[in-house]
């Protein structure tokens, strides 16, 4: 438990909910009642058997033959990418979407970055018949354009957010503009492991599935439930904190978090958040974001629109700060190369957000026989066009 | 006597008008105090602006990044307002994210408010339980309010809460809205402003959000003590001459 959330909604010096009055109503609604829900036997039974049928879980642990040959250890992907949706951004939308049915809710808003987390929301909401509208940058709608297609062929309204940066943390704005002009009727599926208590645990607790199949799998498949390390990328963290969470309290797991550098930590142009960040309060919590002096939130740079994001998730900051995980970043440039690697030495294409995870691998050495486990978040088709503009395909 | 307290006690219908510090032009802030004050508002809210407000509507997000392009700090507020008191005596409170507070550092801020005479706080963001643990000793020590918001979906329990915790007056938000909504008086807003009056709450209220002309400012007085002005005063003063706009403005409240 020591990693985990306590009773006032912080993880040491990081968490809380702040957030202007107009959306306390909602947030204390959800604080009050998620555990309960959750740990409900019915929400339960429904929660696991859409994971099942619908989502496809569990996903495959695959041990990479010719990653592993490259590296001198044994590389197992969690392959995320095989969901319906083709990323775990769908784990919590299932969960959030049966929530939002229990308080009565019928409307869905979102927030998304690389559009993952709107097709998941647009998904469930399509599933559940409940009505949906998505936030996404200006920038975003137009690098991820398949994404924002699936959106609107499956009935969510896409409005994008042209403010500041037009990426994931203005659409994040909008969102929570929009839930404060509609306090009754409307639930906010977060798509991160980032807002206010509760969301972070929420979040991290839909994810932790990853995680949970993990163990199993992997002292299925190496007789111990214990890999030496696992690696995820982060954006605001939620499919790291899913593929941490039950190996959290092992301490002789060693958890590396892997963010997006951009053109590099000190180019102005990156989104590693811990090597530039500080202490500050963003999105209605406390944790660490880039920012100026003055407190002023600095607009981040990532080819990987899922991680281009100035902060990350309170427990994230609080895992960095006992040092219980390791956050590193990978270029643009390195993620890109990693994405085409794994292509052809896997025959997967990643998304460009997994490739960063993978990219560390390159960074690491590693003692014959270790185990390590990459969490492949989703599958690269969004990134088609990127991928091609930078290779010339 | 703390100056908002003395207002209260001696004015009924007070008008407090909402600006954005170091917009339209840098160097205008003190300016457009000096200005309200002659035309005559009764107090003034000075925003210090910030990248993400999340709480507010287009005209003052675009008032808030026009004055940060510009170079607006928090710290060359607090410059800007060294010399607020030879010109200014009515309440002026500042009202901003609780992140460039904490950046700029909680004690540091409230000597710097109160040293330039500044006398309450509004800062949406920050909720309750961090302001009485972590920021009500220093606030109290400096003689600042801190003013907090309610809107029609804050419980009773709470608001009694809040009408404890603070000392300056209570915020009451015409709906759950962002800034810059127009304010539709219909049965449920009255039913709302109605309850609120029979709380009889130890503290002043002011109506705030969405109040844009004298019809909506009277209708907000008869519910509360007075009415705060925002997104339409600066959509009034985005061009033109800074001191003419301020007076026209003025006059639709005062005829
Ligand atoms: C495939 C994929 N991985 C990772 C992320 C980053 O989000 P998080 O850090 O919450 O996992 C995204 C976000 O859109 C994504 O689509």
């Amino acid at each position: 438990m020591k990693y985990k959330v306590n009773e006032k909604g912080y993880y040491g010096d990081f968490g809380g909910a702040y957030i202007p009055e107009m959306l306390y109503p909602n947030v204390e609604e959800l604080r009050q009642n998620y555990l309960k829900i959750i740990d409900d036997a019915d929400f339960q039974k429904e929660f696991h058997q859409l994971l099942k049928d619908y989502v496809g879980r569990p996903s495959p642990l695959y041990l990479a033959k010719r990653y592993s040959e490259r590296y001198g250890a044994n590389i197992f992907l969690k392959r995320e990418d095989l969901n319906h949706t083709g990323a775990h951004k769908i784990n919590n939308t299932i969960g959030q979407i049966l929530l939002a049915e229990k308080l009565g809710k019928k409307r869905i808003i979102a927030e998304t970055g690389a559009g993952q987390h709107g097709v998941a929301t647009a998904t469930v909401c399509a599933l559940r018949n409940l009505e949906c509208v998505i936030y996404m940058g200006e920038v975003d709608i137009e690098r991820q354009a398949p994404n924002v297609a699936r959106m609107k062929m499956l009935g969510a309204k896409v409005v994008p957010a042209s403010s500041g940066s037009k990426t994931l943390k203005d659409a994040t704005n909008e969102a929570m503009r929009d839930w404060i002009n509609n306090p009754v009727d409307t639930h906010y599926i977060i798509g991160s492991v980032v807002g206010p208590h509760p969301y972070p645990d929420m979040v991290a607790i839909f994810q932790s599935i990853i995680s949970e199949e993990t163990k199993k799998q992997l002292l299925a498949q190496t007789g111990s439930d214990q890999p030496d390390y696992v690696l995820a990328c982060v954006g605001g963290g939620s499919n790291a904190m899913g593929m941490f969470y039950h190996f959290m309290d092992d301490e002789n797991v060693k958890l590396i978090a892997v963010e997006a550098a951009g053109k590099g930590v000190s180019s102005g142009f990156s989104a590693a958040t811990t090597y530039l960040g500080k202490e500050g309060v963003l999105h209605g919590s406390r944790s660490i974001l880039m920012q100026t002096e003055d407190g002023q939130v600095v607009e981040p740079h990532s080819v990987s629109a899922g991680l281009d994001y100035p902060g990350i998730g309170p427990q994230h900051a609080h895992l960095f700060k006992t040092g219980r995980g390791q956050y590193v970043s990978i270029t643009d440039e390195e993620s890109l190369e990693a994405g085409l690697l794994c292509t052809k030495l896997e025959g997967i294409i990643p998304a460009i957000e997994s490739a960063h995870a993978l990219a560390y691998l390159e960074k690491m050495e590693f003692k014959a026989g270790e185990n390590v486990v990459v969490c492949l978040s989703g599958r690269g088709d969004k990134d088609l066009d990127t991928y091609i503009k930078y290779f010339n395909l | 006597m703390n100056r908002i307290k003395k207002l209260f006690q001696e004015k009924k219908n007070i008008l407090s008008i909402y600006y954005t510090a170091g917009y339209p032009n840098t160097g205008d802030t003190i300016q457009i105090a000096e200005a309200l004050e002659k035309s005559g508002a009764d107090m003034l809210e000075i925003g210090f602006p910030y990248s993400d407000p999340v709480a507010d509507g287009p005209v003052i997000q675009a008032s808030s990044k026009q004055s940060l392009d510009q170079g607006m700090t928090l710290k060359l507020l607090f410059e800007q307002l060294k010399d607020l008191r030879k010109t200014v005596t009515i309440p002026v409170l500042l009202m901003g994210y609780v992140n460039p507070v904490l950046q700029f550092g909680v004690e540091k801020f409230c000597e710097a408010c109160a040293e330039v005479g500044v006398d309450g706080c509004i800062v949406p963001d920050l909720p309750m339980v961090e302001y009485e643990e972590f920021y009500k000793d220093c606030f109290e020590k400096h003689n600042l309010s801190n003013v907090f918001l309610i809107t029609p979906q804050t419980a009773e329990e709470r608001i009694h809460k809040i009408d404890g915790l603070t000392n300056g007056f209570i915020y009451l938000l015409s709906s759950s809205a962002t800034t810059g909504k127009n304010l539709e008086v219909g049965n449920t807003t009255e039913a709302y402003f109605s309850r609120i009056k029979n709380l009889n709450l130890k503290n002043p209220t002011m109506i705030g959000f969405g109040i844009s002309d004298k019809q909506t400012f009277d209708k907000a007085c008869s519910y509360a003590n007075g009415a705060i002005i925002g997104t339409a005063f600066v959509k009034a003063i985005a061009d033109g001459n800074l001191e003419e706009s301020v007076r026209t403005f003025m006059k639709k409240f005062k005829a």
